[in-house]
């Protein structure tokens, strides 16, 4: 198997895809987003409790590939506690780390997330990771329209 | 054919026509099983190209020089060719597009704006191609028609019965794929076309899926108009071509307005040029229309290999070309659906007997991405997602699929190399 595919499908990758945090329906969110890829079918919902400014719950549920479930799982994890500003710029920093060319910046707050910058190798998969912060990024807005990455 | 012709030409010598199948990838011998997106070119098709722009390009059809001459012959003889190949009764009902989806969408508007009315049903089959579906669609909503999807069973086959009383009065046009781009589905067109006509219903044929491997006869269907995909039948990209019948053509107004589609132009009034060129606004797609001729004189030297040679004719030796390739293909998908089969946790979809060229298969929970991305790796190229056939997806009630497509160059140690390598994904997600 070839390096760029092992740094693609990582032991942390491959674990959220098969146990996927916070996968489900929140009970009383907040917020909530559709988001659509129509290039490849995939499908996620994010779901999220906001109070005072910070994100206190957030589920997902959907189908997509291991890149889009386990990415949207690791994001729940990353995001739970942090400020809506907080949030916002990890949302910024991670379409920066999956798209950058060159060697990765560290980012400190990004704990799991960091295993997706392989994706950068793998440009039709790029948005598969993407998706579901777009996802996040639109139930946060109150954004009426389903997502789509096209 | 009998098996001893039939064996009288290997898959190696097939292959050896081929040049980018010596491509390596990831270190590994390239395995191209995604021949229902686009087929490889030969090499022959490929130098048509070369020496169309090298020796002989000019405008075609009003030059009084030279290499217009020699340009237009070429392309005219690509039309006769293109006859040939679907047995059709006339060259003119040969209409060269820039693809089937561009043949689909001249028919909708043409055919369509002038015959289908408000209250007028449109069936499409539920394995039907986006673009034999949304066509229909937007010319549904411009003129307050409703489009009836055709059902199909778990197998991936037609329902014939609820077909057929579906059918009525009300039925101007039913829109049916002759091989499924998605299941690999042959689909009973000669019979859906007699039930269709026996109630006044035209047939639309998409035949982008058929043309590579199958011998097609449209007079022996019966249809009303067939289209074709020819990047997907080793032709270059950006040609199709749309046969319909000549009373149908005759009838239908022009699509585009152009250069090459009018008799005479005045603003009291034009008059349009007779068929084909009605149909053939603008510059065409030379080079692709001579790639197109030199794609059916490939396929005609094939069965020039296994036929009586020099004297045969082209459409004898389509004949035996298509013999050989349903023979081979068919050898393939059998083992090729056995092997996959095979695999816990793999299911088929499309598992109708009659099938042609396409194996395509979900493995459990793994998305179909990951298992494109993964044998990608092994230097296997094969489609994954849903084939543009999202009502097809919600019927079947998987998201996405993994499609292996096949052509007359794929091999049994190709379909071993595909299964070993989805059996490497099946460890690296379970």
């Amino acid at each position: 198997m070839s390096v760029e595919l092992r740094e693609l499908y990582q032991e942390v990758i491959l674990d959220h895809n098969k146990h996927p945090r916070n996968r489900g329906k929140l009970e009383e969110p907040t917020n909530s987003a559709e988001g659509h890829n129509p290039l490849c079918g995939d499908n996620v919902t994010v779901y999220v409790h906001t109070k005072e400014g910070r994100v206190e719950g957030i589920s997902f549920e959907g189908s997509g590939c291991a890149i889009s479930t386990a990415s949207a799982s690791m994001m729940t994890e990353a995001i739970k506690g942090k400020t809506l500003a907080e949030i916002e710029a990890m949302f910024r920093e991670f379409q920066k780390m999956v798209t950058a060319t060159g060697e990765a910046e560290e980012h400190p707050d990004f704990g799991d997330l960091e295993v997706l910058a392989g994706v950068r190798e793998y440009p039709v998969r790029i948005k598969c990771a993407t998706l579901p912060w777009h996802t996040l990024h639109a139930a946060l807005q109150g954004a009426e329209a389903k997502v789509s990455t096209e | 054919m009998n098996t001893a012709t039939l064996t009288k030409l290997d898959v190696t010598q097939v292959r050896a026509d081929f040049p980018i199948l010596e491509t390596v990838v990831n270190g590994r011998p390239l395995v191209y099983l995604d021949n229902g997106a686009t087929s490889q070119k030969p090499l022959s098709v490929i130098r048509s190209q070369d020496d169309y722009y090298r020796s002989s390009n000019a405008n075609v059809h009003r030059g009084v020089h030279h290499l217009s001459q020699i340009a237009t012959r070429q392309f005219d003889l690509a039309r006769e060719k293109v006859r040939v190949l679907l047995n059709a009764r006339h060259a003119h009902e040969v209409i060269f597009t820039a693809g089937c989806t561009a043949s689909i969408n001249l028919v909708v508007q043409a055919w369509g704006r002038l015959n289908v009315k408000a209250g007028d049903e449109i069936l499409v089959s539920t394995m039907e191609h986006h673009s034999n579906i949304v066509s229909w669609q937007l010319l549904a909503e411009q003129v307050g028609a409703t489009v009836r999807p055709i059902p199909i069973t778990d197998e991936g086959e037609i329902e014939l019965d609820t077909y057929r009383s579906m059918l009525s009065e009300r039925t101007k046009v039913v829109g049916i794929v002759h091989v499924s781009n998605s299941l690999g589905t042959v689909n009973p067109v000669k019979q859906m076309i007699e039930w269709a006509h026996a109630v006044g219903a035209v047939v639309l044929v998409d035949g982008a899926q058929a043309a590579p491997h199958m011998r097609i006869d449209v007079q022996a269907v019966d249809a009303d108009f067939y289209t074709l995909s020819c990047h997907k039948m080793f032709a270059p990209t950006g040609i199709g071509v749309l046969y319909g019948k000549e009373s149908l053509l005759d009838e239908m107004p022009p699509y585009q307005g152009g250069g090459d589609m009018i008799n005479t132009v005045s603003f009291n009034g034009t008059t349009y040029a007779k068929l084909p060129f009605k149909f053939e606004a603008g510059t065409p797609n030379i080079a692709g229309v001579i790639g197109l001729g030199a794609a059916v004189d490939y396929l005609a030297s094939i069965g020039q290999q296994l036929s009586k040679g020099d004297t045969a004719t082209m459409a004898e030796n389509l004949d035996a070309a298509f013999a050989w390739i349903e023979h081979h293909e068919a050898g393939l998908t059998k083992y090729g659906m056995k092997a996959l089969a095979d695999i816990p946790g793999v299911r088929l979809t499309g598992t109708s007997p009659h099938k042609a060229g396409i194996l395509a298969f979900t493995l459990d929970v793994v998305h179909p991405h990951d298992i494109g991305t993964v044998l990608d790796s092994q230097g296997i190229a094969i489609r994954a997602g849903h084939h543009c056939c999202m009502p097809l997806m919600t019927r079947l009630g998987v998201p996405a699929t993994a499609r292996a497509s096949l052509a007359l160059y794929n091999t049994r140690e190709e379909i071993d190399r595909l299964v070993s390598a989805v059996e490497i994904v099946r460890e690296m997600f379970t």
